[in-house]
């Protein structure tokens, strides 16, 4: 054999032959296949799967719509009509692609929330957090650049506003708006670079999702106890079971989205869409799609311009440093118990946040969405600092295989050195 | 998902091989609905790709013969495609017909190529069958070659007033659309 | 719309009632055949709000998204098709002299405009443009209730409601001034298979007709849809049932 070669160790010799000059079947199955993976995942843990899925299914009906559409302010509605009217199947895979936005946010702010839950963004897996929230910057980015495409009325207001934001920067925030229309308003060089990025970014985001998965690889998953991984007892290969574990739950994902297709594809849309944009007609209620409404509200919330679109970067910018602002030496909730009580409250925040973002900033709801953006603020900058250096964790078990847990002999006995993030202080 | 085939596999000590085939069954359905599954999502996407519903609805195109002269054709567009129109003379009818069969590249009497009744008029396709030119000889000024036909000015084909090749380097006769007669004056293509 | 999504969330109940609502009665509802998820659309009805479209709306209104080849979705004929194509003239292109001429329809035709742009129907309409059609159930909430509604409620003003000149009272129109005149009454029409004209008939079968115009692959959604929905429930039980043998030997 010579030098440098991989020792394949594949039978078939055809494959041995490719496996020897490019291992990738020998990766494959070292990475998803023997993959050493905590047995005592819950369901939350099929959500990274999902998402990876819901990526694939949005780049290839991507694809096929892109070969109908047609980027020009003049004719992009009408080709989204002759989409849902003359092409084979063109309604069908529109509808995918058009509730598939809301499946992926939905998918991947259910896997964020696994994450704040179980502590996934504590010691040693920071930065394949902080990747995560790289990949969901460039979803909203490509979200948001989509919804402008069918250029109905909704899309054109949306763009205004959303681009207007950027209007907020001093100085230069004009010139730079400028540069992002290619124009002096939201017009046809506006909607054919949104068509580009809108078709560039998803790849951008296969990138990233890579290294998020390299990172992982390093790292190993976290697990409901928060625990690491001490031994083969602890862990199972991921095929065949998380893979059939994985793919149960992605049956039951995928008859939520089919249902959301067939039966209601247009229930999280907005009807002001299917009127043809109007440049010198806004419409009464401008509104972002669901998935923005809560980051909408946070903008809303402050009077002044300036410091609505800083506070609505930050919302985003703190995840960023979440792993720094958590001073626990505990990840999961599972053993925090006054940390698993804000988790779900920032949720409900959140939920809130969304409802201000769906109303009329008038009354009640200005107050509302002030409070629930300070609470907001107020849990990742000072209520998980402060909790965790002041709660007391519940005694965690041995390990994942024998979850039986220490007796502590004084409330908040020693930790197994092994079994908790160390705290970046001490790092 | 075409790996998971290997889940038999695993951990099946303890267990008799009548629980192991059962097993087996057991993982392979899923699988077995996952390939199916997969084929149904992937045929949406490929026949999109087909011809759409505005693009069939203008398959046919309908020709009025009347403003065409004696001895002269015109070309109309149908599926994007040229089609030659020609009303013929007596005598070109004439040749078409008492060409020896033996003679031909692509053997085939004119009969065949024109609606019975309607020998006057020949409609092709207005593509050489060499490589896709357009031959000339639709106008009384264009070169028809030595047949009196079409003639291919990209390589020199050659076709008869019937639209049979006569000389190489095409292969095969002009074709012929679908097409019928609505009334004396009128063809419906398509 | 918005309501919906936050109802199906199921949180907080209490609509905030915004600008939207501007006080318009709540829709009148009527029973349509194309709901749920088995639902088709009652071909008869939708060919009767095709008279009623033909016969009245197309005055004003284009549907510019629509083919005559389309209304093979309602079950007319190809014969029918082509007899209503015809009764149109559209631009057929340039002569041999280069003139623009006009032909008569054909079955891929587009529906013919009652304006040659928006600008002249605007101009003709006293300033109100009339909104194209072929999106007009999708692009109002309420869909076809709304048309429903709207078709019935031109009543008289409250007292003190002074109603601006060429604009006419209707209680369900947001705002309640409309620009367009009533456009039905009963028997505005005479329906070819002898069903009675009423308003509230005439209302459905428009209304109907639009959805179909809206929506014309709902029939096929629906069908599709309940045999990918059993699939994937299929799916979804095999699976987990050979997710529970997999796992049997590992707890």
């Amino acid at each position: 054999m010579a030098a440098g070669l991989f020792k394949s160790e594949l039978k078939n010799p055809v494959l041995r032959w490719v496996d020897t000059r490019l291992p990738v079947i020998t990766l494959m199955q070292k990475e998803y296949g023997t993959f050493p993976t905590p047995r005592n995942f819950n369901y939350f843990w099929n959500f990274g799967a999902l998402a990876t899925v819901t990526l694939l299914i949005m780049i290839a009906t991507g694809v096929f719509l892109a070969m109908h559409y047609t980027p020009n302010s003049t004719m992009a509605f009408a080709s989204v009509q002759h989409i849902m009217r003359d092409v084979n199947y063109g309604w069908l895979i529109r509808y995918v692609h058009m509730n598939g936005a809301s499946m992926f946010f939905i998918v991947v702010y259910i896997h964020i929330y696994r994450g704040l839950y179980y502590g996934s963004y504590k010691f040693p897996r920071e930065l394949l957090w902080m990747l995560g929230v790289v990949i969901l910057l460039l979803m909203m980015a490509t979200a948001f650049m989509g919804y402008v495409l069918p250029w109905g009325q909704m899309s054109f207001w949306g763009a205004t506003v959303i681009t207007n934001l950027f209007s907020a920067i001093p100085v230069v925030g004009t010139t730079i708006v400028q540069w992002l229309w290619g124009g002096f308003s939201v017009g046809n060089p506006t909607l054919n670079r949104f068509f580009s990025l809108h078709y560039l970014l998803p790849f951008v985001i296969v990138g990233v999702v890579f290294l998020h998965v390299v990172a992982l690889h390093i790292t190993g998953s976290n697990n409901p106890l928060g625990i690491d991984v001490k031994g083969p007892q602890d862990t199972l290969p991921f095929h065949p079971y998380y893979t059939v574990k994985d793919s149960v739950g992605l049956c039951v994902f995928l008859a939520i989205w089919a249902a959301f297709v067939f039966f209601m594809p247009n229930l999280l849309g907005d009807v002001i869409n299917n009127i043809p944009a109007n440049p010198l007609h806004t419409p009464a209620d401008v509104v972002p799609e669901w998935y923005f409404l809560p980051f909408y509200a946070i903008l809303r919330s402050v009077p002044n311009k300036f410091m609505g679109v800083m506070l609505m970067f930050a919302s985003i910018g703190v995840l960023f440093v979440l792993p720094w602002l958590d001073t626990s030496p505990v990840r999961s909730c599972r053993f925090r118990p006054i940390y698993r009580i804000l988790v779900p409250l920032l949720v409900v925040d959140v939920f809130v946040l969304g409802y201000v973002g769906a109303h009329h900033p008038q009354g009640f709801i200005i107050l509302l969405g002030r409070v629930a953006t300070a609470w907001y603020f107020l849990h990742f900058l000072v209520f998980t600092p402060l909790v965790g250096l002041f709660e007391t964790p519940l005694p965690l078990p041995e390990s994942i295989a024998a979850p039986v847990v220490r007796k502590s002999p004084s409330g908040g006995g020693p930790i197994p050195g092994g079994a908790v993030a160390k705290p970046m202080e001490n790092a | 998902m075409a790996d998971t085939l290997a889940m038999g596999d695993h951990g099946s000590a303890g267990h008799g091989p009548k629980d192991k085939s059962k097993r087996d069954f057991l993982v392979m359905l899923p699988v077995a609905g996952a390939v199916i599954g997969a084929g149904a999502i992937a045929w949406p996407l490929i026949d999109s790709m087909n011809p759409s519903g505005d693009v069939l609805a203008l398959a046919s195109t309908e020709v009025d013969l009347t403003p065409i002269a004696e001895g002269s054709g015109i070309t109309v567009v149908w599926r994007g495609k040229p089609i030659f129109v020609r009303y013929r003379t007596p005598k070109e009818i004439k040749e078409a017909e008492d060409v020896k069969l033996s003679q031909l590249i692509e053997p085939q009497p004119d009969s065949a190529r024109v609606k019975p009744g309607h020998a006057q008029w020949i409609v092709l396709i207005g593509i050489c069958t060499h490589l896709g030119c357009i031959p000339l000889g639709n106008k009384p000024t264009d070169p028809r070659g030595e047949w009196g036909g079409w003639y291919c000015p990209c390589h020199g084909s050659q076709y008869d007033t019937s639209g049979r090749v006569r000389h190489g380097p095409a292969p095969l006769n002009l074709w012929i659309p679908p097409y019928q007669f609505l009334n004396n004056s009128r063809i419906k293509i398509g | 719309m918005r309501m919906r999504i936050i109802a199906a969330l199921a949180f907080l109940m209490a609509p905030a009632g915004g600008a939207m609502a501007q006080d318009a009665a709540p829709l009148l509802h009527s029973h349509w055949s194309f709901d749920g998820i088995f639902g088709t659309y009652d071909d008869a009805a939708a060919q009767r709000g095709f008279q009623i479209y033909s016969q009245i709306c197309s005055a004003c209104h284009s549907m510019k998204y629509m083919a005559y080849r389309n209304l093979a979705g309602i079950g007319l004929s190809k014969a029918q098709i082509k007899a209503v194509a015809a009764a149109v003239t559209v631009p057929g292109g340039l002569d041999d002299q280069g003139k623009e001429i006009e032909r008569p329809g054909r079955p891929s035709d587009q529906f013919k405009s009652p304006f040659p742009n928006d600008k002249a129907a605007e101009a003709a309409m006293g300033g109100a443009l009339p909104p194209d059609q072929s999106l007009l159930v999708s692009a109002r909430d309420g869909g076809p209730n709304y048309i429903y509604s709207l078709m019935q409620g031109y009543v008289t003003p409250p007292p003190g409601v002074k109603v601006p000149d060429g604009h006419y009272y209707n209680k369900y129109f947001p705002g309640h001034m409309i620009a367009m005149p009533p456009p039905l009454t009963a028997n505005a029409v005479t329906y070819a298979d002898g069903t009675k004209a009423t308003l509230a008939q005439e209302a459905h079968d428009v209304a109907t007709f639009l959805t179909y115009t809206s929506y014309p692959n709902l029939d096929e959604q629906h069908r599709l849809g309940v045999k990918v929905m059993l699939f994937l429930i299929f799916m979804t039980i095999v699976t987990y049932i050979a997710k529970r043998r997999i796992w049997a030997d590992a707890h």
